[in-house]
Formats: C-alpha cells, sequence, structure tokens
C-alpha cells in the first residue's frame, strides 16, 4: 500500500516535471490585451490556450504577457521574456507601433519574432535587424490592391477615403493611394477622424460634395460603423468599401442594416466555411474556427486573432527543423529557428499560403485575400 | 460651403454641445462644493450608454456587480467609522445606503436583463444602478480625503478614472454598442432634415438644466449645496454636513453623467474608453465657464461643439487640436481678467 503510493507520488512529481517548470521549448507572447487595441489583443490571447503544447516531440511553454497597446511596455516585455525566462521565440505585438519598437530588441538578442501586425515597414526591406523578424497578417499593399482592382473593375473612376487619424489610417491613404493611381482611381477626398469621435458629420458633407463614385473607410473595428452609418443617414447613395481591420462580428452588431453591401477585402479565414474545397488555406480556416468556437462559443471568432495561431502554425512547421542542428534554449537553436523559419515552403495558415525567402519575411501572396461583402449582416464571399 | 451645411453643421455641433454642456455643468458643480477635479465624469457617460445596451442584450451589466463591491467597502469602512465614534444609532442608515439599496438594484438588474422590458424602464434601471455608484464612490475613493489640497484630489481623480476605464474594459469588452433610438423618425427644421433623435437629446438637456437650476434655487438640498461651494466653513457652522454635500453632489454628477451616456448612445458608438475624450470636452468648457460660472459653462460647452463640427468639414486632422488649443486663450483671458485669489482654507 505504502509502496504503490510512494510509486504514485514519485510518478506525479515526475508527470509535472516534465510539463510544467521546464518545458523544453519556451515561446514568449506580448499581446495588446488592453487598451485601445484590445479588440485585436484580446482574440489572440484567447488563441494562444489553443495552440499545441507539444511540437516535434517537445513540449512547448507558452508565456504570455500583456503591452496595454504601449510601445514602451511591449519592449520591457520582450526584455523581460528573453532574459528572465530565456524564450526560444517571441510571438507579438498585435499592432505595428510597438512591432517595430520591437524589431532591435529582436536583433540585438538574436531570438526570431513572429509580429501579428499588418505594416509591411515591419519586415520590409529585410536587413540586418529585420532578418529576425518575421510576420503573419497581410501587407497593407495586398489589400489595398484588391479593393483598388475591384473598384476598377466595378466602374468606379473617383474615391473619397474617410480615415482614422492614426498610423492605420495613414497606412492606409498612402498604399490606397498608390493602388489607386496605378489603376487609373482618382481621389477626390481624404477626410480624418478618431477613433473616439462621437460625430463625423463634417467630414462626411465633405465627402459628399466632392460626389466621389465610391467611399473607402479606413477605420478597425467598431469605430469604423460611425462614418457608415454617418453616409447612408445623409443619403449616400455610391458603394461603401471598408478595410480588413472590421472584420469581426461586433462591426455587424454594431452596424446592422445600414452595412448592408458594404464591400472588404479579408483573409480567407472570414469566410472559410464558403471557399471551395480547393483552396488550399480552407482546412486550417476551419480548424481554426472549430477550435476557436468549441472553446469560447459560436459565432467568437474573429480574423485577428487567426494571425496568432498562424504565427503557431509555421512554428510547428519550423521548430521539427531547427531540432535537427540545435537544442533548445541555445542561441544555436534560436539561430537555426530563424534559418527554419525563412525557409517555409507552401505551407498553409488560415490567412493563405506562406512561401518565406531571404527577401521576404511576410510570404503571403493573392491567395491571402478575398474580397467579402456584408449580406443580410453576415459575411459573404465575393466571386470575382 | 451653401447653407444646408452651414445649417447641418450647426445642427451637429448643437446637439454635440448640449452633451458636452450637461458634463461642464456637472464638474463645475462637483469642483465648486467639493474642490474635485472630476476626471472620472465621463466614466459615468460610458457606464450609463453601455449598461443599457448590456441589459438591452439580456445581459446583467457588469457595473450591478462593481455597485456591490463598492457598498461592501463603503460599509466597511462606515463600520469603523461608527466604531471609532461610538455613534451606533448611525449604523441602519450606512447599512440601508451601502448594502440594502445596491443589493436591491442588482436584484432589480438580474430581472430586467431577462424581462424584455421597454427602453424607457430599462434605462430607469441603469439609472437605479449608476447613480448610487455615485455617493458610494465619494464614499469610499473621496470622503477620506476630503479635507486635502485639491492637488491630492485630483491625483485621486486620475487614480479613480485609470480604475473606472480599466473596469470598464473588462465588463463591456474593447468593442463598442449602440442603443436603439429613444424616437425614431425624421423631421424638418428651418429646411433641414434633423433626426428626432438629435432634437431629443437637446430638448432633453435642455429640461435637465432646468430642472438643475429649480434643484438649486427652490429646494432646501439645493440651497445647502450652494451654501457648501460658497463657503465650506460657514456651511459647517449652520449645520450642513459636508459629507452629505459631498454625497449629494456625486449622486447628481453619476446622474446626469448616466443619463448624457444614455442619451448618445443613439446617435454615436460608445466605447469603454470614449467617456474620457467625451468628459475632456466638457471639461473644456467647464475652464471656460472658470470652474464657478454654470452659465458660461453652458455657453462654454456649445461653443466647444460647434468649433468641433466646423472644424471636423473644414480641417477634419485637425480638428482635436483646434478643440483643445481653445484653452490656452481662454486661460490667459481669465488670468488677465481675474484678479488672483491666495486659495487656502
Amino acid at each position: 500500500m505504502s509502496l504503490t503510493r510512494l510509486l504514485f507520488v514519485l510518478a506525479a512529481a515526475t508527470a509535472l516535471y516534465a510539463s510544467g517548470a521546464t518545458a523544453q521549448i519556451k515561446v514568449g507572447v506580448d499581446l495588446s490585451a488592453t487598451g485601445p487595441a484590445a479588440s485585436l489583443g484580446i482574440p489572440q490571447k484567447n488563441t494562444v490556450a489553443l495552440l499545441p503544447k507539444e511540437i516535434g516531440g517537445k513540449s512547448v511553454e507558452y508565456i504570455v504577457l500583456d503591452d496595454a497597446s504601449d510601445s514602451t511596455a511591449a519592449v520591457k516585455n520582450m526584455r523581460k521574456l528573453i532574459t528572465e525566462d530565456k524564450v526560444d521565440v517571441i510571438l507579438g505585438s498585435s499592432i505595428t507601433p510597438n512591432s517595430l519598437a520591437m524589431v532591435d530588441v529582436a536583433a540585438e538578442t538574436e531570438t526570431p519574432m513572429i509580429s501579428m501586425a499588418a505594416s509591411a515597414k515591419i519586415v520590409e526591406p529585410v536587413d540586418a535587424k529585420r532578418m529576425w523578424v518575421f510576420k503573419t497578417p497581410q501587407n497593407d499593399s495586398l489589400m489595398a490592391s484588391a479593393i483598388a482592382n475591384y473598384m476598377a473593375g466595378h466602374g468606379v473612376k473617383s474615391v473619397a477615403i474617410i480615415g482614422f487619424s492614426d498610423a492605420y489610417g495613414q497606412g492606409w491613404r498612402d498604399e490606397f493611394g498608390r493602388a489607386a493611381q496605378a489603376k487609373g482611381l482618382k481621389i477626390v477626398a481624404s477626410e480624418e477622424y478618431s477613433r473616439s469621435d462621437t460625430s463625423v458629420t463634417g467630414q462626411v458633407l465633405k465627402v459628399m460634395a466632392a460626389s466621389p463614385d465610391a467611399v473607402l473607410v479606413a477605420g478597425s473595428g467598431t469605430p469604423a460603423a460611425l462614418p457608415e452609418k454617418e453616409l447612408k443617414e445623409r443619403g449616400y447613395t455610391g458603394k461603401i468599401y471598408q478595410t480588413h481591420g472590421v472584420a469581426n462580428n461586433d462591426f455587424l452588431r454594431v452596424c446592422g442594416k445600414d452595412c448592408e453591401g458594404t464591400l472588404l477585402p479579408s483573409g480567407p479565414l472570414l469566410v472559410a466555411a464558403q471557399l471551395p474545397d480547393s483552396n488550399p488555406t480552407k482546412g486550417q480556416g476551419l480548424a481554426y474556427t472549430r477550435a476557436y468556437e468549441g472553446a469560447y462559443g459560436a459565432g467568437t471568432v474573429a480574423t485577428f486573432g487567426g494571425h496568432l495561431w498562424d504565427a503557431g502554425l509555421l512554428l510547428q512547421a519550423a521548430i521539427p527543423e531547427a531540432l535537427k542542428t540545435a537544442q533548445p534554449g541555445t542561441p544555436a537553436f534560436r539561430r537555426a529557428l530563424r534559418d527554419a523559419i525563412e525557409n517555409l515552403h507552401e505551407v498553409p495558415i488560415s490567412h493563405g499560403v506562406v512561401n518565406m525567402s531571404k527577401t521576404d519575411h511576410s510570404g503571403l501572396d493573392s491567395r491571402a485575400r478575398v474580397m467579402v461583402t456584408i449580406h443580410d449582416g453576415k459575411w459573404e464571399l465575393v466571386n470575382n | 460651403m451653401d447653407l444646408s451645411i452651414v445649417l447641418i453643421l450647426l445642427q451637429d455641433g448643437i446637439v454635440n454641445g448640449a452633451i458636452y454642456a450637461l458634463l461642464a455643468l456637472a464638474l463645475v458643480l462637483v469642483f465648486t462644493v467639493t474642490r474635485v477635479i472630476f476626471i472620472p465624469q465621463g466614466e459615468f457617460v460610458t457606464y450609463g450608454a453601455l449598461s443599457l445596451a448590456a441589459l438591452l442584450a439580456n445581459k446583467v451589466p457588469g457595473t450591478a456587480w462593481l455597485l456591490l463591491g463598492l457598498g461592501v467597502v463603503a460599509f466597511l469602512m462606515d463600520l469603523t467609522a461608527v466604531f471609532a465614534s461610538r455613534r451606533f444609532d448611525r449604523l441602519w442608515l450606512s447599512a440601508v445606503s451601502d448594502l440594502v439599496l445596491p443589493v436591491l438594484a442588482v436584484i432589480i438588474a438580474r430581472w430586467a436583463a431577462h424581462a424584455g422590458l421597454p427602453l424607457l424602464v430599462n434605462v430607469l434601471v441603469v439609472l437605479a444602478i449608476v447613480v448610487q455608484m455615485g455617493p458610494l464612490l465619494y464614499r469610499v475613493a473621496y470622503q477620506p480625503l476630503a479635507e486635502a489640497s485639491p492637488l491630492v484630489l485630483l491625483i485621486v481623480s486620475v487614480g479613480v478614472h485609470f480604475a473606472m476605464t480599466g473596469l470598464g474594459l473588462l465588463f463591456f469588452g474593447a468593442e463598442g454598442s449602440r442603443t436603439p433610438a429613444f424616437i425614431d423618425g425624421r423631421s424638418k427644421l428651418f429646411g433641414i432634415d434633423v433626426s428626432s433623435q438629435s432634437l431629443f437629446v437637446v430638448v432633453a438637456s435642455a429640461l435637465l438644466i432646468g430642472l438643475l437650476y429649480v434643484l438649486f434655487e427652490r429646494t432646501l438640498y439645493g440651497k445647502a449645496l450652494r451654501a457648501t461651494a460658497v463657503n465650506r466653513r460657514g456651511a459647517r457652522l449652520v449645520a450642513i454636513s459636508t459629507n452629505f454635500s459631498g454625497r449629494l453632489t456625486f449622486a447628481l454628477a453619476a446622474l446626469i453623467g448616466a443619463f448624457s451616456g444614455m442619451l448618445i448612445a443613439p446617435v454615436t458608438t460608445v466605447y469603454y474608453d470614449s467617456g474620457f475624450l467625451v468628459g475632456l470636452k466638457g471639461f473644456v468648457a467647464a475652464i471656460i465657464g472658470g470652474l464657478i460660472s454654470y452659465p458660461l459653462a453652458a455657453g462654454g460647452a456649445l461653443l466647444v461643439g460647434l468649433l468641433e463640427s466646423f472644424s471636423s468639414f473644414w480641417a477634419s486632422a485637425f480638428k482635436e487640436v483646434i478643440v483643445f488649443t481653445l484653452i490656452i486663450p481662454v486661460l490667459l483671458w481669465r488670468s488677465f481678467a481675474t484678479p488672483v485669489l491666495e486659495e487656502d482654507e
């Protein structure tokens, strides 16, 4: 009796030892789970719990910190993860300013980092610093050209932009300006508003005075509903385009029937169930949706969380490769992991198919975008 | 820019200005009676609007539980005070205001969340929750420091603001909400198309301002508050409790905040943190009134609202800059126009 009990305790202790305190691979995660970017960070934080606990026969531990959408905190978190927790790789952050600030630390400590923020500036050009940095979301330019192509193909000649007065809006004004010029679209008005504004009447009147064929709202999450509702209220009848920043169900809830017919580019994840079976991203899109909604309830999945799931997929593809040459916890492993991520080829993720290279650390192509419209209060795939 | 655009912008500015005016009045009221620069005023706006949205979505708003928590803390503080002063006859009063009423509000909220009640009844339920929060907040955060300098009270306000914003994120999530309009439809006014809800906002704000006027001019409680504002020591000498004035003031501030929140929720999307900026614009208006004059503050609020709507038309990129830069000439003018008083109590 006492012997079996002793054996049991020993077995339990060994199991604990193996799983908890000394996980063989450590992944540091820094997210913007509070502050202005919380709508991105919260689904990502929820997704961490769904990532595999074992990769390539090694146990994996995820250490999650919150940077409160503040770039100083992001850098502090990253240093803490690297020096105190001795992580092998960093996932984060949720937003561009934080990720840009973290690039320096990644290079200095030679730690591979996978960002979940959109701007191409995080990974382009791939230089001595950025060689350590990868990212999973689509570049803004990819999405902007999707809109410009679609507009040009549907008889739009003049466009007005109402965008956030921050980095997100500015990025879109630049990228869309370039894409529009390439397609011969004329931008007749460009107005700004901030995410906390209670009224955009002035901007909308100015836009309507320019009588554009279409209006692009460059905002993210529920704040992007405000200009669209105001445009409808003032009787604007042209097409309204949104960016992929609105692709969550809260936007549908807040915008309601005013947003019927809105067009936007998005990662294929948003409409995974409607994709043809031949689409390589459908499998991962459905897998993520099932895992997320299984844990947090039906209709809760958001594309932003998918970017973290995709970062997990990149790790699952790259870690077994890296393990062939080095052991976790060493600088050699971090270098091997970086090389392995850079060599990923045709890896399907929930937002597209990844082909990394020495010059491209985002690795997504036009398979990473689809045009989506809102029909009967639901996202619907548009077949071009 | 033609006349119709001017009229629409005017209307937009007046609607926003009406909300800023309410908040500016609350800020002036709180400052004159308790010397607190009440930064969390905007949080009551958010709590009001989002609690209503939660109730309409058949959820019990997290603010109900916060109210309960505040009540328990306040009661414990009252209990220690009672034991220190040995005045046990006061205990039942604290028990009612700190425990019984919040528990009642929670019970009503839980029932209302599933009862499918009309919009106006839900509004009353939200008021029952949020208005009680005012006096309890005063009891917990401000009353122990009531005699401290305005600077200390300001620092407390900053702390309370951050705590309330963080709790707002916890209760309501990062994404915003809207509520259905109190009055549907549109009407013609001076040749432009105005939504009835915006008219309702202006009329309701005007009514509330009128009610406050009557309260301060005609009722004993209002006069007691004014007396405390004019001279705290004098008021105490004639047996007006400063603690009681503080609690009453904060109840009024919470009422005004929650009410404005529910007024704007159908017109705009409200987020867990949008109260701060709305409150800050109310604060600019209150500064124009020198934090003491109600009519000047209300006028300032209209000015802020109009400035905001016109600058969003002409130079949308600089709107916030223009609105908040307004405070500099106003401060200059006030500091030259009014004699300097050394404030030392």
